[in-house]
């Protein structure tokens, strides 16, 4: 397993510890993931303001990874729709991508690489059978909820009906592999509101108040997100739901390799939870570190 | 909100149709489905997609194109999944959001990006105190120029509205 790794923009900068477990886990478990300079924003940004913008700088990324005979590992999920559907447009449109290339100019794309988030790489590439081999230190007696997010999923047509979006289970299976419990609950599959947060801040944090605010009586060790976007949404800014809601959350928010790291038997100071904002104390107590 | 008559234009469904996301539009026979699900109308009635659909097939331009509404879809795919016309709601919505900002209705959020990907390839600066932090973890140092998507930008045109090029 060999992919060009595409941090993106959130994760360098404020999702460091999603970007140092996953670099810990993919270690462990043979996955190659190489780092390609010249990568840029995804386009997922533009593409309120003009399509063929946010389609340029897409097909710019893919080409740079085909150059090197690699496929695209993703950790964003807002990255991964993005370069996923602009892949598959530009693989089926033989007229599109002539005309994508010529406006690129310096580079194009011939549309041979696949895209594929972290998550779904451990899911498919690997498999849950495989993955639990890897496992040594089973996560037995924690509870924690999946939050699949929005874009990991959908739109289903450009992810091969790899999970379906209306009853997912990909993330669970992630999290059951470690030993731990996945809880179910009603707002599995609410929208954390971050693609709005820089339009209406209000309603954004609305929208992630209603996920904790139900999470917060069930008794988890953790919300356990795939998406820096999400993590904004649900750690960033937990305290300033709380204030709103005039409510005590506390929940703590990973991202799914730290979890998968500590059942893989990498010390907890290696898989970056300096770096959660709100601090899992408790979470690592019972863990024993 | 009263319909002024003499305001309507007609055209606005096809100017919505050819645009790439509007295509399926006049599929629609306004079944709710895709109001039902939506996660930002939850919070704020006053967002409804089977009305912004509505107004548009109407021909109410000017009313939809200056609406904070066509900005506050998060993007969240949970109509397009469940409409069952295949109108495509998502897609539709950054299809209007398209026509708004070459109409110059642009929400101001989106001119910080643009300026930030102009300067920085990305969203966030990587300054090198992010560099250092990140040495500290040790993850490899990010050099972005921002050069590169200054040019796409320039060349599509859209570098103009954060006050740039063409
Ligand atoms: S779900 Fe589809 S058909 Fe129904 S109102 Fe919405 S867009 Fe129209
Ligand atoms: S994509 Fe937009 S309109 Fe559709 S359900 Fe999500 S927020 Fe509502």
């Amino acid at each position: 397993m060999k992919y060009a790794l595409f941090l993106g923009c959130t994760v360098p900068v404020r999702g460091m510890n999603y970007e140092i477990a996953a670099r810990k886990v993919a270690e462990r478990i043979g996955l190659h993931l190489v780092d390609v300079d010249e990568f840029t924003c995804c386009g997922f940004p533009v593409k309120a303001v003009d399509v063929e913008t946010s389609f340029l700088m897409a097909a710019r990324n893919l080409a740079l990874a085909e150059n090197r005979g690699l496929d695209i590992c993703t950790l964003c999920s807002a990255c991964t729709s993005t370069l996923t559907e602009v892949n598959k447009v530009l693989k089926e449109d033989e007229e599109l991508r002539e005309i994508i290339n010529e406006k690129l100019g310096n580079i194009r794309y011939n549309g041979n690489i696949e895209v594929k988030h972290f998550s779904r790489i451990l899911y498919e590439d690997l498999g849950i059978c495989e993955l639990k081999n890897f496992i040594v230190e089973p996560l037995e007696g924690f509870r924690f909820a999946p939050h699949y997010g929005c874009h990991y999923l959908k739109p289903s047509e450009v992810y091969e009906e790899f999970d379906n979006p209306e009853a997912p289970v990909s993330l669970d299976e992630l999290i059951m592999v470690t030993g731990a419990e996945s809880v179910d609950y009603t707002t599995l599959k609410n929208c954390c509101g971050g693609g709005i947060l820089g339009i209406d801040e209000n309603v954004a944090l609305k929208m992630s108040a209603k996920k904790l605010m139900e999470l917060k009586d069930k008794g988890i060790d953790g919300l356990i997100s795939i998406c820096p976007f999400c993590s904004i949404m649900y750690e960033g800014n937990q305290k300033k739901i709380e204030k709103m809601e005039n409510a005590e959350i506390g929940i703590p928010v990973f991202y799914y390799p730290q979890i998968l790291g500590l059942a893989l038997g990498i010390p907890p100071d290696e898989l970056g939870f300096k770096l959660n904002r709100v601090k899992p104390k408790a979470f690592l107590e019972k863990l024993g570190a | 909100m009263a319909i002024s008559l003499t305001k309507l234009d007609p055209n606005f469904k096809f100017q919505v149709a050819s645009t790439p996301g509007g295509e399926n539009i006049t599929r629609c026979f306004a079944c709710g489905t895709c109001s039902a699900g939506c996660p930002v109308r939850e919070i704020d009635e006053r967002y409804n997609p089977r009305k912004i659909i509505h107004m548009v097939l109407l021909g109410m331009k000017d009313e939809v194109l200056k609406s904070d509404f066509i900005w506050l879809c998060t993007s969240c795919y949970t109509c397009s999944e469940r409409c069952p016309q295949d109108v495509g709601i998502t897609d539709l919505m950054t299809a209007l959001k398209n026509i708004a900002v070459q109409e110059g209705y642009v929400h101001p959020s989106y001119i910080e990006q643009i300026k930030a990907l102009s300067s920085f390839d990305g969203l966030y600066e990587i300054a090198d105190f992010d560099n250092k932090k990140r040495e500290k973890f040790g993850l490899p140092k990010i050099q972005r120029k921002g050069e590169v998507l200054k040019e796409i930008m320039d060349r599509t045109g859209i570098s103009r509205l954060a006050g740039g090029e063409k």
